[in-house]
């Protein structure tokens, strides 16, 4: 038994018809040819596949596709801009050396911009803890961190004087 | 000075923008047209005989195409995975090599060992037909600890390999050695564990096997770290397939830390399959079957003695470890636990005489082979732990006692009496370094301050040397290597300047499409932007053997400088023709070709425009073109080294041990980019500390069923485990014997740190009493030896 | 994992007949502990009826003398919650503690609780608090609720709706997590409310339990040092390769005292 399954995937409306077996990663990776979201584990605890689902990080290894009808996905693909300009976060992740084999970094960048997003100015402390959702196997984590609190400081609007 | 992208630069990476966009291309991540899915049976038993396979229900179950067992890959003249390096015995008898089948025919070794390949239309309908399978199995007893698998009635994991035994192996003067022991004023004595690892790389493998029936050519690609590696082994040992009908195509790599060296079955059964079903075949690994069937790592239970005289002198170090293999020998796993492991036990000291006996045991588990370092932390390991004990034993401080007995600078090059020849080092240097990074005098004040918070704090050092850049071909065939170990490289100039450079190193992480660019940048002065480096499928670079054990810039980058003194000597050669002048009056600096004492000269630009466009060219004495490739053979190891000091906090009601301060200071030879080289160091320290305070890869004993099989159990390092570290290096003694004067840094981290952190760990609860602590330390470990001391503080 | 069909029901009502009509039928409501089963074989539901689609199971409102929490809440929306934090900031700081950040997104109150996980957090902070439980036909109090390991009271076609959290004078939780997994060896939730002290602590046994030694206590002083004599029977206490029986009821204590610390 399949079912019709309309996501919006980085802006953009697909159909597809999927099994309800069917993981939301299995639905970007496998049905739309999406594959910057990995997979790295089988038990929901490595982070290399988290996307933003309604504008908020999930690991899309543990959702199915057909939960997420109707929704907003945003995956790595779609946060630099169409002239290959990065993300800021992307950005501070290239500048601080914060990957190595890339596998893991498509959720890391993920999870760092849901982080920012909710804690505008993280401590060290805040970004490690709120990254605890991701493991790295190749940076030992330090130029992670860096690059999320540097990211962090890119992504905060400038401070404009208040108006007289 | 430092070129803006030359060597020395901290050039960003140019593989980072495919990586941070999603655009990379992971194995996983490629589908072929008619693409069918492998999913593998595996046994739920670590030991049982295997009475029969029926598979009838699976091949008729929706979407299967077809199901194999060993015995069909047997009757079409498979063979079994072979072991590249050959150990003999200490009489001279070879190593046992039992039988490794691809599938297993009738016995299964291990829990998660090859029953069946079922094939079909998905994944999800292999796996659902795979639950069809019946196997009838006859449980038989497992045996999962090395030490156990050699008492008197343990169970036979092979019948030919009496009392499990694969080796019995030594290396150094026995009586040399115990001379030394007869006359010492003190003896240290250590028994240790180095526990069980699991690599996790985080990319799980993965392979595609793929068979034109129109020009009998295979295709593998795969998750390895050396694609012409597993092309000779599966092609030549496994599947009978001559080399130029079989390509191996190693993608971007999401990690390997070694455990993606080896050639394993499934690369062979999906290449095979691929021509069995005429349809490209796919298999990628669930987490939990990577833990049943990626190579492990470590797995030695040592006792270890160290004689020294009344001044702490080091006068012998006797060493006897049981290596425990596995259910079968991995590629290497051989080499791992001798020869990568006991020509370390000198260290960075001048131990006049070592003894060091290894028995190599096979168990119901998981073949074990090289993880990130290989045998080097375990005898760095080894070392260090011997040596804190020993100042504590003879009241020495432990800087002191290190230093005491550190080779100095000047007796470089120094012939250790384990076999290897460092040839350069300046060992003291780094601890100078290191000591005023941790504040090393403040820690007194720092450890009276923990105590008032009701905490202990521990300070702990470790020093290490590693024998990297392997190796030298000659030196390792006659330790039994079954391979050459030297690299290749190509460096093609284009007609308009640009190059493409081909090596047989593999970059999964490394960033090597960046440093060995700067490497072209640096001796051609141009922009890195204008080289491409292409690895990792055969079809494309020469024979190379790939990377591991910290040689890629030591010996792919070397086999790189002498391609491209190949193409500078032929570019003066064009330019002496072009120029009208002799070829000895052409100076070379940059990628200017001068004629010296005038302003005639010619960029390397130009000269590839006329080695393409040879209009002019004397044909008989130049030939047309600038492509040249060479192979390199080093001349010796790279003796990477470095100190490591880390300090630490135990909360004593808990056991948690947190990391306050890590700090290394390294000597990694020349370096080409220190962002790189940093970010290698970061990555390496995090291993050496999971070991030490979470990793731990368990069995239960009695079933011989893996108890960590998940992220659940496995404990890896997380962002909020660690703190930042202290980076520093030194390149004041570069390596003497190769032409980048490069030493190799991607496994410094990981060798040294273990050894830092429990030495700190053990320094925390010395006060008590405790003097050894086996890794990990967990909270629980810490917790229980601290209530074993001071039962009344911590009940 | 294996096949299943996939039902979304638009009420309660709908979703308890589904459960009626199906017989080995799974609700998944964030489904960050069903999918990772399912996904490992451990499970082979024929159905799977998905509660996101009953708006009115969500939400966090004040109600008299404490906080009601719909079952299909995420934690996420727990832990941001200004009426949550300002009411019973324990209970969120309880919530920020659960997983990570993306199990935190999706992962529901009533899902957890009904779970039962013996090394969940939640249900230590509703028995600590002494919240009932409201389901589709009835209110169930926290301490007939859970009963045992992965075991509630729910009957097979019961779902929750909503949980009533009372406002305690004090009140903190305590978790020293599986270093590995992250999920509580030992969590101990204390609260200190109006008719005395409730200790409830998870991951230690085979489920969350009340350790009255400790509440009689801490009724007669409520702080750290009026636990000191108490000893945590070990012999009924979970025992694996990351907590043994006895390391885990000294941690029961340790955490018990930090937690009192914290709400003093």
């Amino acid at each position: 038994m399949s079912v019709s399954v309309t996501l919006t995937v980085n802006g953009r409306s697909v159909t597809r018809s999927v099994e309800p077996r069917t993981l939301l990663v299995q639905m970007l990776r496998e049905h739309l040819g999406l594959t910057g979201t990995h997979v790295g584990c089988d038990t929901s605890q490595c982070g290399a596949c988290v996307v933003h689902l309604d504008g908020r990080s999930v690991k899309a290894c543990t959702v199915f596709a057909v939960q997420a009808d109707g929704a907003s996905v945003t995956t790595i693909e779609g946060l630099a801009a169409a002239d290959g300009t990065l993300h800021p976060m992307q950005a501070a992740f290239r500048e601080h050396h914060a990957l190595q084999c890339g596998f893991c970094t498509p959720g890391m960048v993920m999870s760092a911009i849901d982080l920012v997003k909710t804690n505008p100015a993280p401590t060290e402390r805040d970004v490690r803890v709120g990254l605890e959702g991701n493991l790295c196997r190749c940076t030992g984590y330090h130029n992670i961190v860096k690059a999320v609190l540097a990211g962090a400081e890119a992504m905060r609007p400038p401070v404009v004087p208040a108006a007289e | 000075m430092t070129k803006a992208d030359g060597i020395g630069a901290s050039v960003k990476r140019r593989e980072d923008f495919r990586f941070l966009t999603g655009r990379g291309t992971y194995t996983d991540d490629i589908d072929r047209p008619g693409q069918t899915h492998a999913h593998i049976l595996r046994s739920p038993f670590a030991h049982a005989r295997v009475k029969s396979i029926d598979v009838a229900a699976a091949t008729a179950a929706p979407g299967v195409v077809a199901v194999f067992t060993g015995a069909d890959m047997a009757a079409d003249g498979v063979k079994g995975l072979p072991c590249g390096w050959l150990i003999h015995n200490k009489d001279g008898s070879p190593m046992n090599e039992p039988a490794h089948p691809p599938i297993v025919i009738d016995k299964v070794l291990h829990v998660g060992d090859q029953i069946a390949v079922v094939i079909a239309e998905s994944r999800a309908q292999a796996r659902d037909a795979a639950e069809l399978i019946e196997v009838d199995y006859e449980e038989m007893p497992a045996v999962v600890d090395a030490v156990a698998a050699q008492a008197p009635n343990a169970p036979q994991v092979h019948g030919d390999a009496p009392g499990n035994l694969c080796y019995d192996w030594h290396l150094g003067d026995q009586a040399a050695t115990d001379a030394a022991f007869a006359r010492a004023a003190h003896v240290t004595k250590l028994d240790l564990v180095n526990n069980r690892l699991v690599a996790n790389a985080m990319e799980p493998r993965a392979a595609i096997g793929e068979f034109d029936r129109a020009t009998d050519e295979y295709t593998l690609i795969t998750t390895s770290q050396n694609p012409h590696v597993i092309r000779l082994l599966m092609g030549a040992f496994v599947l009978g397939i001559p080399e130029h009908k079989l390509r191996v195509v190693a993608p971007d790599v999401g990690g390997g830390f070694g455990s993606k060296i080896y050639h394993y079955a499934e690369e062979a059964i999906v290449t095979w399959a691929a021509r069995k079903v005429g349809r490209p075949v796919k298999w990628t690994a669930d987490r939990s079957e990577s833990f049943l069937s990626d190579a492990q790592g470590r797995d030695h239970s040592t006792h270890a003695e160290l004689a020294l005289n009344q001044d702490g002198t080091f006068l012998g170090l006797r060493v006897s470890t049981v290596a425990n293999l596995g259910a079968y020998l991995s590629t290497f796993a051989t080499s791992i636990p001798t020869y990568l492991y006991a020509t370390l036990l000198a260290g960075q000291y001048t131990t006049p005489a070592i003894y060091c006996e290894v028995k190599a045991v096979f168990t119901n588990t998981v073949p074990v082979d090289a993880y990130r370092g290989a045998g080097r932390p375990e005898a760095c390991y080894l070392i260090e732990r011997l040596v804190d004990n020993a100042a504590r034993e003879l009241g020495i401080d432990r800087v002191e006692l290190r230093r005491r007995n550190m080779v100095p600078a000047s007796a470089m090059p120094y012939q250790t009496p384990v076999a290897l020849q460092y040839d350069s080092g300046d060992f003291h240097r780094n601890l100078d370094l290191a000591l005023p990074m941790i504040d090393y005098d403040g820690f007194p004040a720092r450890r009276a301050e923990a105590a008032q918070r009701g905490k202990l704090r521990g300070i702990g050092f470790s020093t290490y040397i590693e024998a990297c850049g392997i190796a030298p071909s000659n030196v390792a065939g006659a330790l039994g290597a079954r391979a050459g170990l030297y690299e290749s490289a190509e460096v093609r100039f284009h007609p308009t300047g640009s190059v493409t450079l081909f090596t047989g190193s593999h970059s999964h992480g490394q960033g090597h499409e960046t440093t060995f660019a700067q490497l072209v940048a640096d001796r051609f002065g141009i922009p890195v932007d204008s080289v491409e480096i292409v690895h990792g499928d055969t079809s494309k670079v020469p024979f190379g053997m790939g990377t591991y054990g910290s040689r890629s810039l030591a010996v792919g980058g070397s086999a790189i400088a002498r391609a491209m003194d190949k193409v500078e000597t032929k570019a003066k050669k064009i330019a002496a023709h072009m120029l009208e002048a002799s070829e000895a009056d052409i100076e070379v600096k940059d990628g200017s070709f001068t004629v010296a004492g005038t302003d005639k000269s010619l960029t390397i630009g130009e000269i590839a425009l006329s080695a393409y466009v040879p209009h002019k060219f004397p044909l008989e004495e130049l030939e047309p073109g600038l492509d040249e490739q060479a192979f390199y053979d080093p001349k010796n190891f790279t003796f990477p080294n470095g100190c490591q000091v880390c300090e630490i906090e135990i909360d004593p009601e808990t056991g948690v041990s947190e990391i306050v301060k890590f700090v290394c200071a390294d000597d990694f030879g020349r370096v080409v980019n220190p962002m790189i080289v940093e970010g290698q160091v970061h990555g390496g320290l995090v291993q050496g500390i999971g070991q030490a305070l979470m990793e731990n890869c368990v069995y239960d004993a009695r079933s011989g069923q893996l108890v960590t099989g998940t992220y659940n159990d496995y404990c890896m390092p997380r962002a909020d485990d660690l703190p930042f570290f202290a980076v520093k290096y030194h390149e004041e003694a570069l390596c003497t014997h190769n032409p980048l004067g490069v030493k190799g840094c991607g496994e410094a981290g990981t060798i040294g740190a273990a050894a830092a952190v429990m030495n700190a760990v053990v320094d925390a609860l010395s006060a008590l009493g405790v003097h050894h602590l086996e890794m990990p330390a967990t909270p629980q470990a810490v917790w229980q030896a601290i209530r074993a001391a001071r039962p009344s503080q911590a009940a | 994992m294996y096949a299943f069909n996939y039902h979304k029901p638009g009420s309660v009502v709908e979703a308890v007949a589904l459960l009626g009509q199906n017989e080995d039928a799974k609700l998944v409501a964030g489904g960050q502990t069903l999918i990772p089963t399912l996904k490992q074989r451990l499970a082979m539901p024929g159905d799977v009826i998905d509660l996101s689609g009953i708006s009115d199971l969500s939400g966090i409102r004040e109600d008299g003398d404490g906080l009601v929490i719909g079952a299909m809440t995420r934690h996420a929306d727990v832990v941001g919650s200004d009426i949550v934090r300002r009411r019973i900031p324990a209970l969120a700081a309880l919530a920020e503690h659960i997983g990570d950040r993306q199990v935190r997104n999706l992962g529901t109150l009533g899902g957890s609780i009904a779970n039962n996980d013996p090394a969940a957090d939640y249900p230590a902070g509703l028995l600590g608090l002494g919240a009932t439980v409201t389901t589709d036909r009835r209110t169930l109090a926290a301490d007939d609720f859970f009963i045992g390991l992965f075991e509630t009271i729910l009957e097979p076609t019961e779902v929750v709706v909503s949980v009533h959290f009372p406002v305690p004078e004090r009140a903190a939780y305590a978790k020293f997590p599986n270093p590995a997994s992250r999920y509580a060896v030992v969590g101990v939730f204390v609260a200190k409310t109006s008719t005395g002290v409730r200790v409830a602590v998870t991951g230690a046994g085979a489920g969350v339990f009340r350790e009255t030694a400790m509440e009689q206590a801490l009724s007669a002083q409520f702080a750290p040092d009026a636990l000191a004599g108490i000893t945590i029977d070990s012999a009924a206490l979970n025992d694996d390769i990351h907590a043994s029986r006895d390391y885990r009821a000294h941690l029961v204590t340790v955490m018990a005292k930090r937690a009192v610390a914290a709400a003093s």
